[in-house]
């Protein structure tokens, strides 16, 4: 999800403005989590106050929904991500043997996010039509087979050589 | 000049529609052929994806399954003139998987510019829209009501009576909000259609905002679907540059508007009120109800939410008279339900149909059985809290009631299918540990049950006091049907359930212990 955009270096400035850019909305929070993820690849640990301040919340409050969902990372993202599908309708058809294959050729476990590739999980890209499927970069792959998923990380790795 | 149409779904994009369309404008201009490439959705077809489809006199003439590297080759032998190749289907309309299908809500998808207005209302849009501005909020609300819609999400209410209830609970704010967190495994359809026809929802909620007498609507679309929130997004700055939107909806002094808002990764929301809980900005935990949203909902207000494919199924209901679409169906299941088949099946896709066709109709008549040749084992429909049904019960109905009764649920449409390869220990421990990591965890038999429910197959899979366990299993299954405050706990037992029942001599049997493979984390 983080491959092909120029990220921001965290800063507390930078960080405010993206915050008050949002925080006229219905319900801000939310928005400007993204928004923050979107701009610097992660949600710092140290935004949460300022977040917390600038739409008068609680850092609890803030803390209990950045934690609540799988989307905001806390610690910067990797160049590339791979996120397989391990839901039902790709379970029925092998999804599985490719989560284990990737964990065996990255030499990771599945839900690492260091190192210059992720390998995360999701449950359901609505690809289900054309199981096995995984995002790649963000961009959706269907019909994913171990040799296509090789060669894909194949590519990956020697573009972070 | 020729149009050619190559689907710019994400289901189509990911087996590589993009190289698809790229090769056939760089290959068409190196021929010196003069072709217009326009993203259409997806028709539903998938195993023909990327399916592309050339406009000639007799029709539409489609190529499936076309790779970026034959392009040239098809280009040769006279694609754009529909001449034959072993990837040509003939015309794409007048195909029987699609000609026996009853298309309603996906009557658009896969046919049209999905941003394209003129090729909307050309296509039969905005009559449903016209025709409420006519009527009063009561009399639309009473046109949803006689078409006998349920909602779609899975609880199936009948939608009209909820209209009603927002209609008639007064308020100077009112808020309509679109459920379109489509967390199930199997179901894809509110994605292909906002990615395909995302004007028919607005329509919809335009529709839904007048009658209600709500000014704003949120349309929640999960985090999952990047291609279909970049859709609507601008679908929404279309409609509203051309005043479908906004503060004078097509000159009738009326306003509603609409804004996306953006899931972050949680099943849970794609409950009601965790979803409420999630626009707030709150942590999305489920709210007891009473008070039910429709009085008391978002920010406090009287709140219309709905899913997706109920929203969509209005325009129809009104530009055709409730009568045209509560004629079709079966019981107290009425008009049509877009299924949605996915897994291991030789021909996945939407079938949109009335209620009432048999499982073994979708899956081996439409799906033509599993991709992989071997014999149908089960088939889950209704997403993961969905029951796995047996071979012998795939002639039960598409119903809500028929398929309540025996102990499964339609859900949102979706159906996956396994072949004998499958599994189905694994699978109902896969119930327990989705349940585990995606319960929001504010009551206590989902969130501490859906633990020990892994715990306890955990067990018998290592051949501890199976019997025990078993009975332990079952007991636990009760009391997260009866004790949950939502669907995730509550329907959590369903699926294991089915696989105690139905497919028993995959459940471990005393004393002889079987581990279960993979499959499940």
């Amino acid at each position: 999800m983080t491959c092909g955009r120029a990220l921001t270096p965290y800063s507390a400035e930078a960080a405010l403005a993206v915050i008050r850019e949002h925080a006229g909305l219905r319900g801000p929070l939310l928005p400007v989590l993204h928004a923050l993820v979107k701009t610097f690849g992660y949600l710092d640990p140290s935004a949460v106050p300022l977040v917390a301040a600038e739409l008068n919340l609680s850092r609890a409050d803030v803390h209990g929904v950045v934690t609540f969902y799988h989307d905001f990372r806390t610690t910067p993202a990797a160049t590339h991500e791979i996120r397989i599908c391990r839901a039902e309708a790709c379970q029925s058809v092998g999804g599985e043997a490719l989560v284990a294959s990737a964990s065996a050729k990255l030499g990771v476990p599945v839900g690492s996010t260091q190192g210059p590739i992720a390998l995360t999980e999701v449950f359901c890209l609505g690809l289900c039509g054309l199981a096995p499927a995984a995002q790649i970069d963000g961009q959706p792959v269907g019909r994913l087979d171990q040799s296509q998923l090789a060669g894909l990380i194949d590519g990956l790795q020697a573009s972070t050589a | 000049m020729t149009v050619v149409y190559v689907p710019g779904d994400s289901g189509a994009r990911s087996v590589g529609a993009d190289a698809v369309a790229n090769a056939l404008v760089a290959k068409a201009a190196e021929r010196g052929l003069d072709v217009t490439v326009i993203r259409n959705g997806s028709r539903g077809m998938l195993w023909l994806e990327p399916l592309v489809e050339v406009v000639t006199e007799a029709g539409r003439v489609g190529y499936g399954s076309v790779a970026a590297a034959e392009i040239d080759e098809l280009l040769a032998a006279g694609m754009l003139v529909g001449a034959a190749s072993p990837n040509c289907i003939g015309i794409v309309d007048e195909l029987d998987w699609l000609t026996k299908q009853e298309r309603f809500t996906f009557a658009r998808v896969g046919v049209t510019d999905p941003l394209s207005l003129a090729d909307y209302e050309a296509h039969g849009g905005l009559v449903g829209l016209r025709r409420a501005i006519e009527l009063t909020p009561t009399e639309v609300v009473a046109a949803v009501l006689e078409s006998g819609l349920r909602g779609r999400g899975g609880a199936g209410f009948p939608a009209g009576i909820k209209w009603r209830t927002v209609l008639e609970t007064e308020s100077p704010t009112k808020f309509v909000v679109i459920n379109a967190d489509e967390g199930d495994s199997g179901t894809y359809a509110d994605r292909m259609l906002l990615e395909g026809d995302p004007f028919l929802l607005i329509e919809g909620c335009v529709i839904a905002g007048l009658s209600v007498r709500a000014e704003f609507g949120f349309v929640y679309i999960r985090s999952e679907y990047p291609d279909a929130i970049a859709t609507f997004n601008r679908a929404l700055d279309v409609a509203r540059a051309a005043g479908w939107l906004g503060a004078d909806i097509l000159g009738s002094g009326r306003a509603f508007d609409l804004e996306v808002r953006v899931g972050a990764g949680a099943y849970i929301c794609g409950e009601e009120t965790s979803l409420l809980e999630s626009i707030e900005g709150r942590r999305p935990v489920v709210r007891s109800k009473p008070p039910l949203p429709a009085i008391e909902g978002l920010f406090g207000q009287p709140t219309l939410v709905n899913n997706v494919l109920t929203v969509a199924a209005v325009p129809f209901v009104l530009a055709n008279g409730a009568a045209a679409y509560q004629e079709l169906g079966m019981g107290r299941s009425r008009g049509t339900q877009v299924f949605q088949l996915a897994g291991n099946v030789a021909r996945p896709g939407i079938v949109e149909l009335a209620f009432g066709v048999s499982v073994d109709e979708l899956v081996n008549t439409f799906g033509g059985g599993t991709r992989t040749g071997r014999p149908v084992h089960a088939v889950q429909v209704g997403g993961p809290l969905g029951a796995y049904l047996p071979v012998e019960q795939l002639s039960l109905p598409m119903d809500y009631e028929a398929l309540l009764a025996a102990g499964a649920m339609l859900g949102h449409g979706g159906i996956v299918v396994f072949d004998d390869g499958a599994d189905m220990w694994a699978q109902a421990r896969f119930a327990m540990s989705f349940c585990a990591a995606e319960s929001c965890g504010k009551c206590t038999p989902c969130r501490i049950g859906a633990v020990r429910g892994v715990e306890v197959i955990d067990r018998i899979s290592q051949g501890t006091d199976v019997a025990a366990n078993l009975v332990l299993l079952e007991d636990l299954c009760e009391l997260m049907t009866d004790g949950s405050l939502c669907a995730l706990g509550g329907l959590t037992p369903l699926p294991v359930r089915s696989v105690l029942r139905h497919f028993s001599s995959a459940v471990p049997a005393s004393p002889t212990p079987v581990g279960p493979s993979g499959g499940s984390r």
